[in-house]
């Protein structure tokens, strides 16, 4: 195998992958499941977020949401007032990263400690959730947008053409759209995690006071991975609005945030990939249970949530690269192909 | 015309509350030179350790580096004017591999082939050649040690400030430790905080002796182990008699 190829296999699985679940599902799904997996994906994206900060930065981010409220609002408002969804996805992005760097200047710089990182995460977060719910007076307009407090904000044009308002994107283009995103931000993140400013982002989560020992800005470090976290989110954000046409406060809401804890400890907290897989199937499993009357969804998800804590507290990620792909590859050599025999025949 | 320190403390006063740990401290290490610091349990070593690298701010006075002034600067930005820190625990990476944590100390002020270089010469130093993909939170505590060291060393200091570099080694491992403590001294400025004695003796040029917050004395090693106020403090005036 080629050196290249082998440093890089599970890239260019993953790679593999997402370009047979692009190009395959418009054509193996009907349009009303295809639908439900563009939002499957939009998670996803969500979860990589959070995967992130949490996973290789080691903040817990307890108030996610509030980014992926604040994208969705922030595209919501822009989109209606320009237009063109052009620029709104700049603004989506750019709003929840600049509230991310913000709040993680006062929290990295002041040193706040980790539970601390998380209380006020959530706070932030209830905060906007409380204020966008009492937004339902006339009064409360940015533009020409009614933000409607609890009714939230309907009627939200989709993704068009960049700089063409009038080629709006059906449910197949979005598709596209939100997979590509996803692998465009998945392979992004793959990249700056190998890159030195990864590698030290690692480090900081191991062990901070060493970092800064050897003369790195862990606050920094935290800062801007926070920051970047803060974008996917709103993208995340954003995309979920123009899928839906629709935003409410309930984006801000803490079931939300705890939803993509919940995503990250399925996949397993330290991957990219597991978070990805956990929010499709934690969404998959939700939407499922919603259209059957039998058992309570909520119970249903709580038992699964404590039987990954209990019994796979790792997460499926780290499970199957850790233990299934190793015992599987060592029952394939354990059965002596003709090949093998043949060659060991030679020496 | 004599040579300005390397490193030099001014009137170093710290209290925690009502408890006054540093009392007055004027210090200096000279180019080159290897220091022991010791003393009793209590005497204010770890304390002085800690306001030396910027851990903890002082009350008043002053830490000088290059005639630099090091009491209002971050950890970091002390790291980066060239002095390396080993804390009394091993304070690694332990969730990544033992050339991960070479490489991140390396890639700090290098790049390209030099990084690789750096990390193989720490490698083969501290014979770590067997663990270079062993996490180093799974490693034995003397060799975790001792890639602490490594990790130091990658960093190129100009000053490197060992806080109980031998602790809870066996007694191979600190026969080897104070070997390379003494073959990196021929090319860094050292400080050693240690209260193991047979250790100091087989490192110390020149010792000083801290008690109650403030320096006993100071000078070569044998004239401090020599010196009664010193055994006196350290065995007690009774028992030295």
């Amino acid at each position: 195998m080629h050196p290249f190829v082998r440093s890089n296999a599970s890239l260019i699985a993953v790679g593999v992958i997402g370009i047979a679940l692009l190009v395959g599902l418009p054509l193996a799904l009907e349009l009303f499941t295809l639908l439900r997996v563009t939002l499957f994906v939009i998670f996803a994206i969500l979860a990589l977020s959070l995967a992130f900060i949490w996973g290789y930065g080691g903040i817990l981010c307890f108030g996610h949401s509030a980014f992926f409220g604040l994208g969705a609002y922030a595209y919501a408002v822009s989109v209606i007032n320009v237009g063109d969804s052009t620029l709104p996805i700049v603004i989506a992005m750019a709003l929840p990263a600049l509230l991310a760097a913000a709040l993680g200047y006062f929290m990295f710089y002041a040193r706040i400690s980790d539970v601390y990182v998380g209380v006020i995460t959530l706070t932030v977060t209830l905060i906007f959730y409380n204020v966008v719910n009492s937004t339902a007076g006339p009064q409360y307009r940015i533009g020409d947008v009614h933000l409607g407090g609890f009714n939230g904000i309907p009627n939200v044009p989709s993704l068009n053409v960049p700089f063409d308002p009038n080629a709006v994107l059906g449910p197949q283009d979005m598709f596209w759209v939100c997979m590509v995103a996803l692998m465009l931000v998945y392979f992004g993140l793959r990249m700056l995690l190998r890159m030195r400013f990864g590698r030290v982002l690692i480090a900081v989560r191991e062990n901070e006071s060493r970092v800064e020992f050897l003369g790195y800005d862990a606050r920094l470090h935290k800062l801007i991975a926070f920051s970047i976290g803060g974008a996917i989110a709103g993208l995340a954000g954003c995309l979920f609005t123009a899928w839906g046409g629709f935003i409410s406060p309930t984006a801000f809401s803490v079931v939300q945030s705890a939803q993509i804890i919940i995503w990250l400890m399925v996949g397993g907290v330290g991957t990219l990939i597991g978070p990805m897989i956990g929010a499709a199937l934690i969404s998959w499993l939700t939407a499922s249970l919603g259209s059957q009357q039998t058992v309570d969804a909520n119970v249903v998800l709580g038992t699964v949530l404590l039987a990954f804590v209990l019994l796979v507290p790792k997460g499926i990620a780290p499970i199957v690269t850790d233990q299934l792909m190793p015992w599987f590859l060592s029952m394939c050599r354990s059965k002596p192909s003709v090949a093998s025999v043949s060659r060991k025949d030679k020496t | 015309m004599s040579t300005p320190p390397l490193i030099e403390t001014i009137g170093l006063i710290k209290h925690f509350g009502g408890m006054q740990a540093i009392r007055g401290v004027d210090f200096s290490l000279a180019e080159g030179e290897i220091r022991c610091l010791i003393g009793p349990n209590g005497a204010g070593k770890s304390t002085f350790f800690k306001l030396l690298t910027g851990q903890i701010k002082p009350t008043s006075g002053s830490v000088r580096f290059r005639g630099t002034d090091l009491t209002m600067l971050q950890a970091h930005e002390i790291a980066r004017l060239g002095i390396g820190i080993k804390t009394q625990q091993p304070s690694v990476f332990n969730g990544l591999s033992v050339q991960e944590n070479l490489w991140i100390a390396a890639a700090r002020h290098k790049k390209g082939k030099a990084i690789g270089q750096s990390v193989e010469a720490q490698v083969e130093r501290f014979s770590l050649g067997g663990f270079v993909n062993s996490l180093a939170g799974q490693l034995a505590h003397g060799q975790r040690q001792w890639l602490e060291l490594g990790v130091v060393l990658c960093g190129d200091p100009e000053l490197i400030l060992l806080d109980e570099p031998a602790a809870g080694m066996t007694e191979e491992e600190r026969v080897r430790t104070a070997a390379l403590i003494l073959e990196i001294n021929r090319q860094h400025p050292i400080i050693v905080v240690e209260h193991d004695m047979s250790f100091i003796r087989s490192i110390a040029q020149r010792i000083t002796v801290f008690n109650q917050g403030m320096i006993l004395t100071e000078g070569g090693a044998e004239e401090v182990f020599s010196n009664q106020a010193v055994r006196d403090v350290y065995l007690g005036k009774r028992a030295a008699a």
